[in-house]
């Protein structure tokens, strides 16, 4: 692959007198651009302004996949299948139902207002160049903005349908796509939006994530499924990608004997039937990883029911057969597939980690940087940053849940920005987080003052995440055609209500999660506390549920009684909150108080009177 | 104008026949025999007639390949195995592949029913069909077979698409929308190599 080339945007952080005698850093970066795939220029020291993202002297090369010549003709085939498939329906060749699958499976919704595209991110991982694109195409061919959703990825709620194809070809540009991000196919795979920095990791998610990416992109037997496909991979002790609930999980795992393998689960799912995933197989050996996924979706593609699209998902099919017959077809089916042409060697298990080498770290020892700083940076501090495996470094959370903005939402110019921040302080890289905020995963310790600043100048340092207003939120009924109801009302709603920094932080860590529909795109079910919009008759209401959780310990909520109106969704929250505090032991969670006494003391507070909204 | 199907990579005439249509042809040319006697018409039925012959009936040699149902072979296999010609039987969606594999050297054509835009057990079946029983005949795709599917189901071994007779030309340059595969499938629907990843 030709690398690209364009004028270096990163300052480099490093006197070129310690450069000349990193030699042995240099080295690495070095070594890990090349595997990459990245040119290397003569001469490292000189190389500031030269090349850009891939500027290995700087060691700042961001550890993405780097398209090689088969994504990139795969990918520029799509846009030009895509562009014809466009220009039949818009010369009426196609029929609006005939077209349907086929724009979904490039993510393009026909929505309330106008077309809505949504854009893959691979398992939430960005470059600061992807980035910038992203905004480039919001400015010009949206309204200036994007919507990040829980599945990691990215929409556009304005683009013109007849310009789609031309957005499609500037993301290519990028290496990004609209591939598989809607229709009844394998979906965007996510993951653990800490991978190969948390602290509790036992092994690096993201080779394996793009190993299924590939897998799933355009597989010729799996991209008419009964119903949609979601994987999620994790390789921590503790699962931040909400594995539980999705057709499958993957847990990276060690066996008995220390070999690396993974804890496959199936079935979980949200949606109007919410399951919690079970496990499928206890140890599957690494090698084979997709002869097993492919025998699930066979069994699925075969066996899932497409008589009824509320029953059509693979966790129906689980339920239906139970979990011990499920697995018995699975097995057989795999017996025939095992160590066939799926099988992967170490050669490509290896390659695919070479993409995601950590970044030159350098030698630092932890410290506390707010030691004599103001307090809004402190309380920024603990709360949007979080602990880094490598001595000296943090990963930092860029909110995208002010008070004001709908929840996930981020303007192009704060995109650009953000992008710019990454470059300086981060390496280049960053997550989507599938609680809908941005992570710049290596900053050091010493850099949080500086990136804290030009956060919160920009409205992107909301100090709560992991708090109350931390809500993951659809885009409900303002944009959804789906929706029962708003979201971002409600969301707007609470975050009036509970303005009290000091009283969010007293409640600790809480989940609010919100769906404008049954779809559940808000995962409510799996919220501390779930909000489920509903329509009664032509208004709209809120359904409540607490008690749910989205980790290795998932539960469903439960639904604490009759729905309340939107002038009541922050009262009733409040009250639930009001028996929290005085019924909570120390250090216990708002979702282990609920745990502990039942749903029973907190329904007979919320409805003991009228809500005085 | 005989009908005419994609069959690898080529715009041909489809020799094969239901029993619903050779009963047609039969009817017809019994009709036609009645009126003018005609030889062509007289062969036409009597080929027609003898390809239908109920079981137990001397079956004539009227060497028409014949295209069956799964339904249709499953409930009279002794009737259908008498014929002297070519026999297929396509799949619906939920008929099991392997109910067939038993007689699987009997059959020169093979198939799947694609009833709308959003079917997909037929991919499954093609697979099934070539990789694990090492079908080699043709496998054909009918139904609501179009010219955005024709890659994937190409890459699950069809070779032989019933196309809208305006996206026969159009079908055979879809068979090339991708130059490259991330994932082993079967390839044999398709006219050339795909590059794949190591």
């Amino acid at each position: 692959m030709r690398p690209r080339v364009s004028a270096c945007d990163i300052t480099c952080q490093l006197p070129t007198g310690r450069r000349k005698r990193g030699a042995a850093v240099r080295g690495a970066a070095v070594r890990g651009a090349q595997r990459r795939g990245a040119k290397v220029p003569k001469g490292m020291a000189s190389c500031a302004g030269i090349i850009g993202e891939h500027c290995p002297g700087h060691g700042k090369v961001p550890a993405v996949y780097r398209y090689d010549d088969i994504d990139a003709e795969l990918v520029a085939e799509r846009v030009t299948q895509f562009r014809d498939q466009t220009r039949r329906f818009l010369a009426g060749a196609l029929t609006e139902d005939e077209f349907r699958p086929l724009r979904l499976r490039n993510g393009l919704y026909i929505q309330r207002h106008a077309p809505m595209l949504r854009v893959a991110i691979p398992y939430g991982l960005l470059s600061s160049r992807q980035l910038r694109a992203l905004a480039s195409i919001a400015r010009r061919y949206d309204r200036g903005y994007g919507h990040f959703t829980t599945r990691q990825n990215i929409q556009y709620n304005w683009p013109r349908l007849e310009l789609v194809p031309d957005i499609l070809e500037e993301l290519a540009r990028v290496e990004m796509h609209a591939i598989q991000t809607s229709g009844n196919c394998i979906r965007n795979t996510t993951s653990d939006h800490l991978a190969g920095v948390a602290p509790d990791e036992l092994e690096d998610p993201r080779p394996w994530c793009e190993i299924i990416r590939q897998w799933s992109t355009f597989h010729p037997e799996f991209t008419y499924l009964p119903r949609k496909f979601k994987i999620a991979v994790t390789g921590a002790e503790r699962d931040r990608a909400a594995s539980l609930v999705h057709d499958i999980g993957v847990h990276l795992v060690r066996g008995a004997d220390g070999e690396a393998g993974f804890t496959i689960f199936a079935g979980g799912g949200l949606g109007r039937t919410p399951i919690i995933g079970q496990v499928v197989r206890e140890f599957l050996p690494r090698r084979h990883l997709l002869s097993y996924l492919e025998a699930i979706l066979r069994i699925y593609n075969r066996e899932g029911r497409r008589d009824n699209i509320h029953k059509a998902r693979i966790k129906i099919l689980v339920r239906a057969l139970g979990i011990e017959e499920f697995r018995r077809r699975v097995e057989e089916e795999w017996e025939q597939l095992r160590d066939g042409p799926l099988t992967l060697g170490n050669a490509e298990i290896e390659r695919m980690g070479t993409f995601f080498e950590p970044p030159a770290y350098r030698a630092l020892a932890d410290h506390d940087p707010t030691e004599g700083r103001e307090t809004a940076f402190r309380a920024w501090y603990r709360y949007n940053t979080t602990a880094h495996k490598v001595p000296g470094y943090r990963a930092v959370f860029v909110s995208l849940k002010k008070p004001d903005v709908a929840p996930g939402d981020m303007t192009d110019a704060q995109m650009e920005l953000v992008a710019d921040l990454a470059d300086r302080f981060s390496f280049g890289e960053l997550r989507v987080t599938h609680t809908q905020n941005l992570l710049l995963a290596d900053v050091e310790q010493g850099s949080a003052h500086a990136l804290w600043r030009a956060l919160e100048g920009a409205g992107l340092a909301t100090p709560n995440i992991g708090t109350l207003t931390d809500m993951i939120c659809c885009p409900g009924l303002d944009f959804c055609s789906l929706a029962n109801a708003g979201s971002i009302e409600i969301a707007k709603l609470i975050n009036e209500r509970f303005d009290d920094y000091d009283y969010l932080y007293d409640l600790g860590e809480l989940e609010v999660k919100m769906s404008g529909c049954m779809n559940a795109c808000g995962h409510h079910h799996v919220g501390h506390i779930g909000i489920l919009g509903v329509d009664k008759g032509g208004e709209e209401w809120y359904q409540i549920t607490i008690g749910g959780a989205a980790g290795n310990d998932a539960s469903l909520g439960t639904v604490i009684g009759p729905s309340v109106p939107k002038a009541g969704v922050a009262e009733t929250i409040d009250r639930l909150l009001a028996v929290y505090v005085e019924e909570r032991e120390p250090e216990e969670r708002f979702l282990d108080t609920v745990r502990r006494l039942g749903v029973k003391p907190f329904k007979e507070r919320v409805y003991a009177a009228p809500a005085a909204a | 104008m005989p009908r005419q199907l994609l069959l690898d990579g080529a715009i041909v005439n489809d020799p094969w026949r239901t029993p619903a249509e050779l009963e047609a042809i039969a009817l017809e040319g019994a009709a036609l025999g009645a009126e003018a006697r005609g030889a062509e018409a007289r062969g036409a039925a009597a080929l027609a007639a003898a390809t239908l012959a109920a079981p137990g009936a001397e079956p004539a040699d009227s060497g028409a390949p014949l295209m069956l149902t799964f339904a249709q072979w499953s409930t009279q296999r002794d009737r259908w195995s008498a014929h002297r010609g070519l026999l297929g039987v396509i799949l619906a969606p939920a008929d099991p592949v392997e109910a067939l594999v038993p007689d699987l050297p009997r059959f020169a054509l093979l198939g799947a029913e694609f009833p709308g835009p959003g079917e997909g057990r037929g991919y499954t079946q093609g697979r099934l069909l070539r990789e694990r029983w090492y079908f080699e005949g043709e496998l054909r795709a009918r139904g609501y077979v179009r010219q955005d599917q024709l890659f994937l189901l190409a890459r699950c071994g069809f070779n032989s698409f019933e196309l809208p007779e305006s996206e026969l030309e159009v079908g055979r340059i879809a068979l090339a929308t991708f130059s490259a595969a991330y994932q082993p499938a079967n390839d044999s629907g398709l006219r050339r190599a795909l590059r794949h990843r190591s």
